[in-house]
């Protein structure tokens, strides 16, 4: 099993997403800037600060819920259906204690009935899809409140 | 100093599998023979790029020109995503306030793909629109959806009321002749219709659509020497970028700024859009009598009058069930019957939308008039941090 993104995610037990923060103001990016996109990509986001260096650190890996959807058609490429036919899956904002909201998918099992603004939910690390090097992982949001 | 929209002029919006270029023409030389301007008289064309149309459609206001016949005028060609018209007219509006240009036509066009916009082929593992699609499976009505959602969790809004913002606009949009869906909905007709991203069906979403609209801004100066008597002023041009951080998840993006190191802004960034069009205007909420905002769903549209400031926030569900946001109430919202009757042609949708008011405040929106509209304000928000807002008054 490889994250389908490297970088972006610790897996085992407890995951967590991982962002980049400002040696200079603190200020947390996510998903994390990278040298792949270029020197620019390092630039502080906040506009008072002229920070180009960041630290690696861990995020919070509970939240609470932002706002959420589902998607019941399946998404056009570069999305890869898991499964034929597609099955339907569900969507959520989540936002974090740096105060930072985070799109991502609902853990499989979960749906829009076992959501609510502000709900609680915690990160997890689940199989995305299978290609020619096996299961490729991505972080989701569970629900932890009680089922609805 | 103000500007005046001379002229309007458009292509009817449909599904018409013909060439960008024909569409925008067509909606010129509209626009000029509104106007009563020749083509001759034209110093500037500001084009809205297509990114869908090859690299004709990248210089769009050579394209313009060329088809037009080459008049010896300024050329510009703006892009901002959905805010693209707003940019041109901007861009128009500042040359002709600097004393470069007298007559300055603008124009927008496009033809659209069916079903959901995907991104652009290839892998492009530091592009989010290329990863919102391989990660997340997240398409535009899923962000549309967010929305939409919020709205029901915390404000009460319902299904009812989402398919309520349809029925109005499909009303609206019966007798205008630019519009590409003519058809009179009902509430049980969206609920019935398939549900594309919870909470949202098919018919709460706007569709993707060919199409075009122009307009000739001229010099207050030379609206005078040409006889034009009640002229319709540009008040204010808000293209306003974001002001970090940013706290509303946007489209397409994965994750919002961090509010840590400076809290929380005052203002969202869709509010930001229309403060600034009502502080350079002058003008205040109040006084507003029609607005075009961009419905890409339904529920957007709610979103929008509380951003305008059209009222409070939590309470644009109040006054959509009062009729107040139908024509002959307070405040008509999308009396062009808005996307939910055109769909969407990139482009060409901010300057459709003032194309309308412009109509709506000299009183010539023939079916769907908006009785004495004095002030009217245009938004809409283009990917990547683009703000669009038009303020016209008479």
């Amino acid at each position: 099993m490889t994250p389908v993104i490297e970088g972006w995610f610790t897996t085992g037990d407890e995951p967590r997403l991982l962002a980049s923060r400002c040696t200079t103001c603190s200020n947390v990016v996510f998903p994390p800037v990278s040298s792949d996109a270029g020197a620019a990509a390092f630039y502080c986001r906040n506009p008072a600060c002229d920070g180009q260096e960041h630290d690696a650190v861990e995020l919070g890996r509970t939240g609470r819920v932002w706002s959420y959807t589902d998607a019941q058609y399946q998404p056009p490429a570069p999305y890869i259906a898991p499964t034929d036919p597609f099955e339907p899956f569900a969507l959520a904002a989540v936002e974090l204690p740096e105060g930072i909201v985070v799109l991502g998918q609902v853990a499989a099992g979960y749906g829009v009935e076992d959501l609510k603004v502000g709900a609680p939910v915690e990160l997890v690390v689940e199989t995305l899809n299978v290609d020619e090097t096996g299961e490729r992982t991505i972080y989701r949001w569970k629900p932890t409140g009680e089922r609805a | 100093m103000s500007i005046v929209i001379a002229g309007a002029g458009m292509h009817p919006w449909g599904k018409w599998g013909r060439n960008f270029t024909e569409y925008g023409v067509h909606a010129a030389r509209a626009a000029l023979k509104d106007a009563g301007i020749a083509w001759s008289d034209v110093d500037l064309v500001v084009g809205g790029e297509t990114v869908r149309n090859g690299y004709a459609g990248y210089v769009a206001g050579s394209t313009f020109a060329q088809a037009l016949g080459w008049n010896g005028a300024r050329i510009a060609t703006s892009y901002a995503a959905c805010a693209t018209g707003a940019q041109a007219i901007d861009t128009a509006r500042a040359r002709i306030m600097a004393g470069l240009s007298e007559v300055a036509l603008v124009v927008g066009a496009d033809t659209t793909p069916k079903g959901f916009l995907a991104p652009n082929a290839g892998e492009r593992w530091n592009d989010p629109d290329w990863l919102r699609f391989r990660l997340l499976g997240m398409t535009n009505p899923a962000y549309f959806a967010l929305y939409a959602r919020r709205r029901m969790d915390l404000y009460g809004a319902t299904s009812e009321d989402f398919a309520q913002v349809k029925v109005k606009n499909a009303r609206h949009g019966l007798e205008n002749p630019y519009a590409r869906f003519r058809k009179e909905s009902t509430v049980a007709d969206v609920l019935a219709s398939p549900v594309v991203s919870d909470p949202l069906h098919l018919l709460d979403i706007c569709a993707t659509s060919d199409g075009a609209a122009a307009v000739v801004l001229v010099s207050a100066e030379y609206a005078k020497k040409h006889g034009i008597a009640q002229p319709v002023k540009v008040a204010a041009v808000s293209t306003v970028t974001p002001t970090f951080p940013n706290t509303v998840i946007d489209m397409p993006l994965l994750a919002t700024d961090s509010s840590a190191v400076t809290g929380v802004p005052d203002h969202t960034f869709k509010e930001s859009i229309a403060r600034a069009a009502y502080e350079e205007a002058g003008i205040d909420p109040s006084d507003v009598d029609v607005a075009e905002v961009y419905d890409l769903s339904t529920a957007l549209e709610l979103d929008w009058i509380e951003d305008l400031q059209l009222c409070r926030r939590g309470e644009a569900e109040a006054l959509l069930r009062a009729g107040d946001t139908t024509i002959g109430g307070r405040i008509p919202v999308n009396p062009s019957g808005g996307l939910a009757c055109f769909g969407e042609a990139v482009p060409a949708q901010a300057i459709a939308q003032v194309c309308e008011l412009t109509w709506q405040l000299r009183g010539q929106a023939t079916g769907r008039q908006v009785e004495g509209a004095k002030v009217g304000i245009t938004a809409n928000q283009g990917l990547f941090g683009h703000g669009s807002s038009v303020l016209l008054s008479v």
